[in-house]
């Protein structure tokens, strides 16, 4: 386990964006109340340009958190060396306030497949996952925060429930939680589960980031809800009240809009920042 | 029963073969159509950052066909790396060996065309050389010099007029292009990539360059493929969009 007690980084508990380079001026104009910036790892990856030059901006007055959505942490094979050295490089130029990535899987045969894939929750499946996240950690030389999927299937194999599964993970590695309520609400809607109940039996404690997006419906071949995790609209009501749910049990934390397709305007994107800023003035300590 | 990665990758690439055993919704039914969205997101999100990266082609073979050749080629060179930005980098020559578009026989250079400014975009950043550094040089130590140009240059050679053709497919109002071969020089002034149709002799001359041949060699490389190579029109282009970054005199 690394030994992260007194390590520097952290992210304001105040709403942050995910960050779309459309917004640059905007954001550089007035960002209330918006006080941190999320930023897709694989993005910025590139040797030089725009997008590396506005993130030099940025950086100089927000908190960045850098998101990875490739790195393949729940991949049968062994991390990807190469990309390993790609988010070190980044984390080290930048100096992030936070580093985050997926319970999740999308290279196989160093095939990139851009999705977030699941994984069965079993004890093969958790040492790898430790394996990994202990590798992450030791490049980084600092805590990451591992993020809860959106599921719309189960594996038949699984002998974890997915809260227990993460506990368990973060004991074991000493990383942090990235808590997406709307992955929740997606994911207890798409397989019967009671969203509360798996907020009552996350380790809050561990959470160092809250995710809110947008979903869409579908249904699955019975006619059951299939919700999509498709971050293309604003966030669905019962998503905020399961956010006060779980604001009430943990306490403020940094909470991050996510809205990647579909973008809107900068004011629409801000109104549902304030949004989130309203929940966690209903938890002020 | 485990599933194994790669089961599950095969299932996903093609829809032919059956969803993976022990997949279930949250009664333990078969997931069934629920497997659909781990296809749909893999196949659309694949194609997104190949129609982001190549809107002339899109536009010339239409959306339609746009979408069953990227399912086509994703599914036969999957990206390699989580970098999306610049994936589709086999994409030009996919498109040229592939039968039923065989008659559009500029595709695959005008894809060149949108690899290179895809590339130039993120390419390192350089400072450029000042306008008048050349000149402080002797002549004869200028013709003994090499050239360093900046990481975002790229130079696509064709025999079609595929700068004319990416412009009349991305542009509104761009005139129809008329058959001649067209050499393009990829430039990055500041962070947008720029297009430089080169005069004659113009490819060969950054060729050379490029491949680190001195200003002497360079330039009758530039002379044998066309009588009236201007060198001196030639470096002002050079100079003007950025691409020199060094002069490294022989020694």
């Amino acid at each position: 386990m690394l030994d992260t007690s007194g390590h520097p980084m952290h992210l304001p508990t105040a709403p942050g964006v995910g960050y779309k380079s459309q917004h640059f001026q905007a954001i550089m104009d007035d960002p209330a109340p918006v006080a941190w910036l999320e930023i897709h790892a694989e993005n910025y990856m590139g040797d030089g340009g725009r997008p590396l030059a506005q993130l030099r901006h940025l950086a100089e007055r927000f908190p960045i958190s850098v998101h990875g959505v490739g790195l393949s942490i729940g991949g049968e094979g062994r991390l990807d060396p190469e990309h390993l050295a790609r988010l070190k490089a980044l984390c080290g130029w930048l100096q992030p306030a936070s580093f985050s990535e997926h319970l999740a899987w999308s290279t196989h045969d160093s095939h990139f497949m851009n999705d977030l894939l699941p994984l069965p929750y079993t004890a093969t499946t958790l040492a790898r996952v430790t394996d990994h996240i202990d590798e992450l950690q030791e490049a980084l030389g600092h805590r990451m925060l591992l993020e809860n999927p959106s599921s719309y299937l189960a594996f038949a194999e699984s002998t974890f429930s997915e809260t227990d599964f993460l506990t368990e993970i973060a004991r074991r590695t000493g990383c942090g939680l990235l808590l997406d309520v709307n992955n929740v609400f997606v994911s207890a809607t798409n397989l019967a589960l009671d969203p509360r109940a798996y907020i009552d039996a996350f380790p809050l404690a561990q959470v160092g980031e809250i995710h809110l997006g947008g979903h869409d419906e579908d249904e699955d071949d019975h006619g059951a809800p299939l919700l999509i995790d498709s971050h293309g609209r604003d966030v669905a009501d019962p998503v905020w009240a399961l956010l006060d749910h779980t604001l009430q049990r943990s306490g403020p934390r940094p909470l991050l809009i996510e809205w990647d397709a579909n973008v809107p305007d900068w004011p629409m994107l801000a109104q549902e920042a304030r949004r989130a800023a309203r929940a966690l003035e209903k938890v002020a300590v | 029963m485990t599933i194994s990665q790669t089961c599950f990758r095969d299932a996903l690439f093609d829809r032919a073969k059956p969803v993976p055993m022990g997949l279930q919704d949250g009664q333990g039914l078969p997931a069934g159509r629920r497997f659909n969205v781990y296809r749909n997101n893999v196949a659309v999100s694949l194609t997104e950052a190949l129609e982001l990266g190549f809107p002339a082609v899109k536009s010339l073979i239409g959306k339609e066909n746009f979408r069953k050749v990227s399912g086509l080629f994703l599914r036969q060179t999957p990206p390699s790396a989580p970098m999306m930005m610049l994936y589709g980098k086999e994409f030009p020559d996919f498109l040229e060996s592939f039968a039923p578009l065989s008659d559009i026989r500029y595709l695959g250079d005008v894809a060149r065309l949108e690899q290179a400014q895809r590339e130039a975009y993120h390419a390192a950043d350089a400072q450029a050389l000042a306008p008048g550094a050349l000149a402080r040089l002797q002549p004869d130590t200028l013709a003994q010099s090499r050239f360093r140009l900046a990481p975002a240059i790229r130079l696509i050679r064709s025999v079609w007029p595929v700068h004319d053709i990416w412009r009349f497919a991305t542009m509104d109002g761009a005139p129809k292009p008329t058959a001649q071969a067209q050499d393009v020089l990829v430039t990055r002034p500041e962070y947008d990539p720029e297009l430089l149709v080169l005069p004659q002799g113009g490819a060969a001359f950054v060729a050379a360059i490029l491949a680190g041949a001195t200003l002497t060699e360079a330039c009758e490389a530039g002379e044998i493929n066309a009588e009236a190579f201007d060198l001196a029109a030639m470096l002002g282009l050079l100079l003007q969009s950025g691409a020199i970054i060094a002069v490294e005199p022989e020694v």
